[in-house]
């Protein structure tokens, strides 16, 4: 982790109509930090992504992503971000390979990169036998670990993962954070939504929101003692219990 | 650009990949075109004809004999009174009734002339039309037979008579069939390239696929044009399958040559991929996507002068033909196979859809928001 800040926001706000999803959000990140986003289901946290990744114009306020604004480089933003969606969003029709390829390639990697790449990655995920098969045949939990080797696989300086392990068993996740690890390791800041809290432990910092409002941000442990509570479970059912949208 | 190399290649495999469209775009072709323009016939032959003959003479035989012969006609009714054929029309079992009244030949031979009446139902109206139009010709022509036979024809001839002989132009044999054929490739190339363009992008919508493509650094215009291609190539492909098989089922050259129709359809299918994308970024869901487009075939082909002429609509109805892309298709398609009209007398048609690729594609790339 370095002192360089990669994603700032001020008073970030999205509204559908009357209803407030994001509520003047305000935070900073640093560069390969990894910063989790924790609410309950309809808080807030994908339609806070979504703006940051320049797919959703805010209502108000202002955010840097890599340097770039929000509002009028969301192209620029693009191309320094990998991004990851809750649901899950590669070519089930096409091999592993030709997804590999495909995303490199939209990416602007040169042959000898994308070849190099897209080795390595195969390598790494252990899918040299299913290479040529199509993604549509992949368990879920490869499918996500696929996801989110595409989503850094042109060293993105900024990843964005929503939801990444829901549905996912134990044992997966944790291959799935040990990549998070090694790619924030990399320099690559990652910025991930979740509702497990113990992945929230794995965090440097954490954000809890709730009914679009940021409650808490601070490292698990400081969080744990200024709550006075053993786990990120018993500080988040702390915050979020007057929450009104919880389902 | 490089981007968009790699976005052709994955849209390839997936047609490809795809056997039920792949299937579909070659056969759909090959049995419309060798279904229906059997099945549609223009012409009308087996006219359900009652004949009330109350003079029972030898010129009405005649002239009775003269209409049944012709193969247009089939005599199913023959009845001895005129209450009796009409409810033989009531019962659908003619289309037309033909009365010679008592001294039909007395009067033809006395007077020099003598009425029939023929009736038809008009239920509907192209069959009563024609079905009058038959009758009328083969009673002059009986008109003239008799007067042969009976004028001697002087040797300068006092009264000069004006005969009008018609000769058929572009279509000399009067084939409906290639008139008919070239309107179904137009539209065979227009209902398979509009449907899978419509199809694609809500695909990918309902996929989720998009909103990875979304949060990419590719253009638009990439975007889009990813899209276009393939399916372009495509329909040049039904078209060219088409070709084929107008050639050896029916025997059809383009009178005008294969280069400008090709110039033509390229055009053509630029601005109807356009639309058929625009339709995608607007829907939601394939089934919303269905329902768009199938709204718009609908109303394209209906007012595309396929199956009723342009000439014959209504005002208004003909000023909406003049916004529908498929008429001017099927309309140069009919002037470069039969007519063999060459550029510069398409030069209206090449120039309206040529704006009306521009702004298709404009829009549908206006349209395409690379947000959620």
């Amino acid at each position: 982790m370095t002192n360089e800040t990669v994603i700032k926001t001020e008073d970030l706000t999205k509204r559908f109509g009357d209803f407030t999803a994001v509520k003047k959000i305000s935070f900073e990140v640093k560069r390969g930090e990894i910063f989790g986003f924790l609410g309950a289901n309809g808080a807030g946290k994908t339609t806070a992504m979504k703006m940051l990744i320049g797919i959703l114009k805010p209502t108000s306020g202002n955010a840097k992503i890599a340097g770039f604004d929000i509002y009028n480089q969301t192209e620029q933003i693009k191309k320094n971000i990998g991004y990851m969606s809750q649901k899950f969003s590669l070519y089930e029709d096409l091999t592993i390979m030709e997804n590999v390829q495909l995303f490199a390639g939209i990416y602007g990697l040169s042959d000898d990169e994308i070849k190099q790449r897209s080795s390595e990655l195969i390598h790494k995920l252990n899918l040299q036998n299913q290479a040529d098969k199509l993604v549509e045949s992949l368990p879920l939990g490869w499918k996500q670990k696929l996801a989110f080797s595409l989503a850094i696989i042109h060293n993105p300086r900024i990843v964005f993962l929503d939801e990444p392990t829901s549905g996912v068993d134990p044992i997966t996740r944790r291959q799935f954070w040990n990549m998070i690890y090694e790619a924030a390791s990399n320099g690559i800041t990652v910025f991930v939504t979740t509702h497990y809290m113990d992945e929230a432990e794995y965090c440097n910092r954490i954000t809890i929101l709730v009914d679009g409002v940021i409650k808490a941000l601070d490292s698990p442990a400081a969080l744990k003692e200024k709550y006075n509570t053993s786990s990120i479970e018993d500080v988040f059912v702390l915050l979020a219990r007057g929450a009104k949208r919880n389902d | 650009m490089r981007a968009l190399k790699f976005l052709l290649r994955k849209e390839f495999i997936q047609i490809f990949r795809n056997k039920l469209i792949l299937r579909a775009i070659l056969v759909v072709p090959v049995v419309q075109l060798i279904v229906l323009p059997l099945a549609v016939n223009y012409e009308m032959r087996n006219i359900n004809l009652s004949v009330v003959d109350l003079d029972r003479s030898e010129y009405s035989r005649r002239l009775i004999n003269k209409i049944t012969s012709t193969g247009y006609f089939r005599l199913t009714d023959f009845s001895e009174s005129y209450q009796k054929a009409l409810n033989v029309v009531e019962q659908d079992k003619a289309d037309i009734i033909i009365t010679i009244p008592q001294g039909f030949e007395h009067e033809l031979v006395r007077e020099n002339k003598s009425k029939i009446m023929i009736e038809a139902n008009a239920i509907s109206g192209q069959t009563a039309g024609l079905a009058v139009a038959y009758s009328n010709s083969i009673i002059r022509d009986f008109n003239n037979d008799i007067r042969l036979e009976w004028i001697q024809q002087p040797r300068m001839n006092a009264q000069p008579v004006i005969e009008i002989v018609s000769s058929n132009w572009f279509n000399p044999k009067m084939n409906y069939k290639y008139f008919f054929v070239p309107g179904i490739l137009a539209l065979l190339v227009t209902i398979v390239g509009f449907l899978l363009a419509s199809l694609n992008i809500v695909k990918e919508k309902e996929a989720g696929t998009i909103e990875q493509l979304n949060v990419t650094p590719i253009k638009k215009h990439q975007f889009i044009l990813g899209k276009l291609i393939p399916f372009w190539i495509l329909g040049l492909v039904i078209l060219s399958i088409g070709f084929v098989v107008s050639y050896i089922v029916y025997g059809i050259i383009p009178v005008g040559g294969y280069l400008l129709i090709y110039l033509f359809a390229a055009i053509y299918l630029i601005a109807l991929l356009g639309f058929g994308l625009l339709t995608s970024t607007f829907a939601e869901t394939q089934q919303q996507a269905m329902f768009i487009s199938y709204f718009c075939m609908m109303i394209f082909i209906l007012l595309g002068g396929l199956f009723a002429p342009i000439e014959n609509m209504p005002d208004w109805a003909q000023a909406l033909t003049y916004i529908n892309p498929v008429s001017y298709f099927i309309e140069v398609m009919r002037m470069i196979v039969l007519k063999g009209s060459g550029f510069f007398d398409l030069l209206k048609h090449f120039g309206i859809i040529v704006l009306f690729a521009i702004s298709f594609n404009a829009l549908a790339i206006w349209n395409y928001k690379k947000t959620t």
